[in-house]
């Protein structure tokens, strides 16, 4: 892909997904949470943590955690000993998922010509987290910095998420608003 | 002749020539013409042909509500049909023809229909082409469409991008015309995120032209003064060639920008489709200057007066050396006054006002033009271009006074405030008897969800039609939409106009009032439509009184302009024939998008490989690279066969079949849905989705289940297995998967919301391998130490273990009668566990096989296959499945449904086996018909095929069906009539509806 394009896209594989569904206000999943990934639990549309570890909201009783590949089988385990005999759910989606990185100043623009949701700077700023549509398919999306946003998709639309994403930041095609 | 003048033109380059084709004739222009200013200037009045008469037309007016001047612009791929004239800008190489003629524009055989027009009036159609019944498809239909129609559709692909572009904003702002400029300058200060679009590439709308004076500057100075002020604002976001197309509802709104229409092939997308979301939107598009209803209206060189103007002011366009202006307001005064300034003669100025005393008409007369009241025009004499003008008695029957010598023709007939977007979300409107026009009613607005109004009309789209009066407007629609989305306007400073006095206008809908009917037919009220004074009194004499139903009678403003200039004369000529009010007869529907848009943009990305997404499971490759033929199954592809080389792909089938018999298959089942169920009432919730018990299942075994609807009918089924004291993982169908799963949280969510219940949709997390055949447990023990013999892992349980070092779940389970263990391995590792599998396999013959062997193999043990056997109107016990529906449980979803009477019926049509007497293969889908005849007088069917193949293991056709009390009528011979040409209909006898193994001896190994 040429250098000025809007924005680079790549595909990266060492992230470990877990989805975890319980009561977000209690407090013994509040300290599973923390024993996790080190992070308090997020609120609505929020994502809290780094590269390696993190834990995102993704609906009033489901949490995201993020860890290293290496690490899933053991938070899992963490996870669902810590919350046993209570009403939860706790499943590794790591194989579910894609995740893409879109580094590069224009990244607001190429995420915005596929997603419905507000990509200003005012609106969507660092450590928040939309999970929307991307053209015809489900994706969550947050940024952690100024110029790059992490992207997760099913797995199983993986190409069609990478051909949009760059045909999305071809250089022609800046908007030039976001 | 129309001619470019030596001097002037405010939107020219004259520094930069542009060439260009017409018709394939080669045209000269400048940069900032529009291809309708260069063939004016060029002395090209003749633009194209009307729709039914095919009437030489020209142009009329210079923007987006230009009816005549369409082309088929570009060539190939880049060409596209019923192109404005007015709105193309003017590019090097650009290629336009003219439309609707044959064999020529000049020359065109199709305006015999103009001589016949008396005998083709409104209604024509409907009326003369009754019968016979086949004459239509073959005769009347093709000749009528040939001589009647527009522009040819493009028959490439195009070669052009398109794309979408979200944005959310607080005001957006349609029209960048000083009002909409004005509303932007009060917004963007409060720092407010604000969008303006304007659909021209200039800003400023015709203010310049008019000669407004706004701050003591002339119009352009302020414009540009406004637009840098607005560039310097961060939070405000200014784009031309951007057209606001449509208001939807909850303040969502379509733009359409034609980023590239003027530069063909430069890599950017040619238009992109913005998808904004405005918490308020500010209609500042202006108003249309209307025609006026005199006969001859139509021949080219007769021009709205407005358009007349912008011609000659922005491109320096001659309309001809002598133009005879007609009005019944002033403002065509100031077209008058800016042609004999530009060096031009006016011989008359015809003013069908009884007196014609306002200042501009001073002014002209001070100019030394002829300004005579309560004057009008008789007729247009002219065929090709305007010649002459026959004046009249506004108030007579249209005794030629005197003929006056033209080369053009100015008319104004009032003004039409553009009030398309106000009105495509329910804005209502009020008539304003003085202005003679519909302005929006600020008290019945397009309402948001809270109640709102959220659109707000400014400027002359308000009605306020002089200059001061647009900027206040402007300012208090701006303070408004601020006030709504919780910002302060403060203190404004409002731009001063000038005051522009002048003499109130009349109303006129026919020139002259006491117009013959042979003059009436020649007075055109929709212009591309062919719709003229008579037809519409004609539909009101045939009782045609809603304006609705004369729309669709007559057609008038449904053409491509969709009645821009032609609405309101219309229904003011169907108000007088119906003695009626115009409020009351009333406007038809103002619909999006306002002018038409590309189908390219509508489409956006979504062409190509990014039409729709395709779903891969982690073996796809592979399949890819072995050969794999697709089956498209939801949004998944599922290889349909293997053919090797030389193979045709019913042979491949044939042969996967047998193989998975005689040896072992491999089957990539990895888009099966799989849904976890967790939480304490768990089996109590699966216990309602299915017919059978769930919840009494065993940890470690597997059970089969239906799902129905509400309404008893069967809609999904799969094998569940329980993990673990509160856990059930639930599979479905591949296309069933999201379906079954939002089933399942809208049960969740909206009525047992108390239950402790989680679902979480696993399906891609695990590929999963069906290993089927009498060799299937050998093959695997190569791979594993797990022990899977039939006492260890009986049928229809399942265990975990490690395969081919992959941490795997192997379920018992079998949809193919033989031996079978489908094993779950996480999805990254997926590939790699198959082509262990392929590998070890070599030695028992081992071959993958697609999702026709599979259906072959269920078929031939009588198994159902959802949307086969089913389609949403058959219930589990029509597939003899009701040994999987519960007599035990109080409740399931569909049970009730299940008890009413027609589910109950004796004579339901029921699932059997159907073999053919002469071994062959029933038609899919292929009825079997009884005695007597229906309702309809057809032949009474009482059974259909369901399913339907060759059998490799039988040697002959095999088939499903549901037939009219099926299982009682064991060994009756049916008849199947064929529908394909073969005369004799095929015979199949009822059978049972497995086939093969009945006692199942082959899976329980």
């Amino acid at each position: 892909m040429s250098d000025a394009a809007l924005a680079r896209i790549s595909r990266e594989t060492g992230r470990a997904m877990i989805t975890l569904r319980g009561d977000l206000a209690s407090r013994p999943l509040a300290s599973a949470v923390k024993r996790a990934v080190g992070q308090p639990v997020p609120g609505p549309r929020a994502i809290l943590g780094d590269d390696d570890r993190a834990v995102a909201w993704m609906s009033p009783d489901e949490l995201l955690i993020l860890c290293p590949r290496g690490e899933a089988a053991g938070v899992s385990a963490g996870l669902s000993k810590a919350l046993q005999g209570s009403f939860h759910l706790v499943a590794d989606v790591s194989d579910a998922r894609a995740v893409f990185r879109i580094r590069g100043r224009g990244w607001r623009e190429v995420l915005a010509k596929l997603t419905p949701a507000d990509l200003s700077p005012a609106a969507f700023g660092e450590g928040e987290l939309r999970r929307t549509r991307l053209a015809q398919v489900a994706a969550a999306f947050w940024t952690g910095g100024r110029d790059e946003a992490t992207l997760v998709c099913f797995a199983s639309v993986a190409d069609y998420v990478q051909a949009l994403l760059e045909n999305a930041a071809r250089p022609e095609s800046a908007v030039g608003v976001l | 002749m129309s001619a470019r003048l030596s001097k002037g033109g405010r939107l020219l380059d004259r520094s930069r020539a542009v060439e260009f084709t017409f018709n394939d004739l080669r045209f000269r222009g400048f940069a900032g013409d529009t291809l309708a200013s260069a063939l004016l200037a060029s002395g090209q009045t003749l633009l194209g042909r009307s729709f039914k008469y095919h009437r030489p037309r020209g142009v009329i007016a210079s923007g987006a509500e230009e009816p005549n001047a369409l082309v088929g612009l570009g060539r190939g791929a880049r060409f596209e049909p019923n192109q404005r004239a007015t709105t193309t800008e003017l590019f090097d190489g650009l290629e336009a023809e003219s439309q609707n003629h044959w064999p020529s524009l000049e020359f065109d055989i199709g305006v015999v229909n103009n001589k016949l027009a008396r005998f083709l009036p409104a209604g024509f159609y409907y009326k003369t082409f009754m019968a016979p019944r086949a004459a239509w498809k073959h005769l009347f239909e093709p000749v009528i469409r040939r001589s009647a129609g527009l522009g040819r559709a493009p028959s490439s692909r195009d070669a052009d991008s398109y794309e979408h572009f979200h944005l959310h904003v607080e005001v957006l702002i349609a029209g960048g015309g000083i009002a909409g400029l004005q509303a932007a300058l009060v917004a963007g200060r409060t720092g407010a995120r604000v969008l303006l679009v304007e659909q021209t590439a200039h800003w400023g709308g015709r203010a310049p032209v008019d000669g407004a004076v706004i701050d003591g500057q002339p119009a352009d100075d302020w414009i540009s003064n406004a637009v840098q002020a607005l560039e310097k604002m961060e939070n405000v976001t200014l784009r031309t060639r951007c057209m606001l197309s449509g208001v939807y509802d909850h303040g969502f709104a379509l733009a359409y920008e034609r980023v590239a229409d003027h530069a063909p092939g430069d890599a950017r997308p040619r238009h992109r489709l913005w998808k904004i979301r405005a918490r308020r939107i500010i209609t500042a598009t202006g108003a249309l200057e209307r025609p006026l209803a005199f006969a001859g209206n139509d021949v080219p060189g007769v021009m709205l007066a407005s358009a007349l103007r912008d011609y000659l002011v922005n491109w320096a366009v001659s309309p001809g050396d002598r133009t005879v202006v007609v009005t019944n307001n002033d403002s065509a005064y100031l077209s008058a006054i800016a042609l004999k300034e530009a060096g031009l003669e006016v011989p008359v100025i015809l003013d069908a006002r009884a007196e014609a005393t306002g200042p501009l008409a001073e002014r002209a007369r001070e100019l030394g033009i002829r300004v005579l009241a309560g004057r009008g025009i008789a007729a247009v004499r002219g065929g090709k271009r305007v010649r002459a003008v026959e004046t009249c008695l506004q108030a007579g029957e249209g005794a030629v006074l005197e003929t006056i010598a033209c080369e053009a023709v100015a008319m104004s007939g009032g003004w039409s405030p553009v009030v398309h977007l106000w009105s495509h979300c329910g804005g209502k409107l009020d008539w304003d008897e003085a202005q003679a026009h519909f302005r929006p009613d600020p008290a019945r607005p397009p309402l948001d969800h809270n109640g709102e109004g959220f659109v707000i009309a400014v400027g002359n789209a308000d009605g306020a039609m002089t200059t001061g009066a647009a900027l206040e407007s402007a300012v208090a629609g701006a303070r408004a939409a601020l006030k709504a989305v919780g910002k302060a306007a403060g203190r404004v400073a409002v731009a001063k106009a000038a005051a522009e006095p002048a003499q109130p206008m009349q109303p006129v809908w026919l020139m002259p009032e006491g117009a013959s009917d042979a003059r009436r037919m020649k007075m055109w009220l929709d212009f591309q439509n062919d719709v003229k004074v008579s037809d519409v009194q004609l539909a009101a004499r045939e009782g045609y009184e809603s304006v609705e139903h004369t729309k669709r009678y007559t057609t008038i403003g449904m053409a491509t302009d969709q009645g821009k200039l032609s609405n309101i004369n219309g229904l003011a000529v169907l108000a007088r024939e119906l003695n009626n009010d115009i409020p009351k007869v009333g406007t038809t529907t103002f619909r999006p998008p306002y002018t038409p848009i590309s189908m390219g943009s509508i489409a956006g990305e979504a062409r190509g490989e990014l039409f729709q997404p395709v779903r891969k499971t982690p073996m796809h490759g592979w399949h890819e690279a072995h050969g794999a033929t697709w089956e498209p199954v939801g949004q998944w592809r599922r290889p349909y066969a293997y053919p090797r080389t030389g193979e045709s792909v019913s042979d491949a089938v044939s042969r996967e079949v047998r193989n998975a018999r005689e040896a072992v298959g491999l089957l990539d089942a990895s888009t099966l849905g799989k849904i976890l169920v967790k939480g304490p009432d768990a089996g109590r919730f699966v216990d309602m989705l299915y017919t059978n018990m769930m919840s009494t299942l065993p940890v470690g075994r597997c059970r089969y289940g239906l799902m129905c609807d509400e309404n008893g009918f069967l809609m999904d089924d799969g094998v569940v297995a329980r993990l673990d004291e509160d856990s059930w993982l639930c599979h479905t169908t591949t296309g069933g998967a999201e379906r079954i799963h939002g089933w399942m949280e809208d049960w969740l969510q909206c009525e047992w919301w108390d239950w402790k219940v989680y679902t979480a949709n696993l399906t891609e997390q695990f590929a999963q391998v069906a290993v089927v055949g009498p060799k299937a447990r050998k093959l695997l023990e190569t791979l594993t130490d797990m022990d899977l013999s039939a006492e260890a892992l009986p049928f229809m349980h399942w265990a975990d273990g490690e395969i081919a070092g992959v941490r795997a779940r192997v379920f018992r389970i079998s949809f193919s009668g033989e031996l079978s263990y489908e094993i779950a391995v996480p999805g990254g590792q997926g590939l790699a566990f198959w082509e262990a599998l392929v590998k070890a396999g070599d030695a028992f013959g081992a071959m993958p096989y697609g999702t026709e062997a599979l259906h072959v193999l269920r078929a031939e043990k009588g198994f159902i296959m959802i949307g086969d056997e089913t389609d949403g109107t058959v219930i589990p016990q029509d597939l003899g499945l009701g040994w999987a529906i519960s007599k035990k449980k109080d409740d399931f979803l569909g049970k009730r449904a299940q008890q009413r009477a027609d589910m109950v019926r004796p004579d339901r049509w029921r699932l059997v086996g159907l073999e053919t007497l002469d071994g062959g293969v029933l038609p899919d889908g292929a009825y079997a018909v009884g005695e007597g005849r229906n309702d309809h007088g057809q032949r009474r069917t009482i059974g259909r095929v369901t399913s339907s193949y060759r059998s490799p293991t039988l040697g002959r056709g095999i088939a499903l069906g549901l037939v009219e009390r099926g299982p009682e009528r064991m060994g009756e011979v049916l008849e199947f009539p064929m529908i394909d040409g073969r005369r004799r209909a095929m015979q199949a006898c009822i059978v049972d509806p497995v086939f093969y193994d009945k006692d199942g001896e082959k899976q329980n190994v």
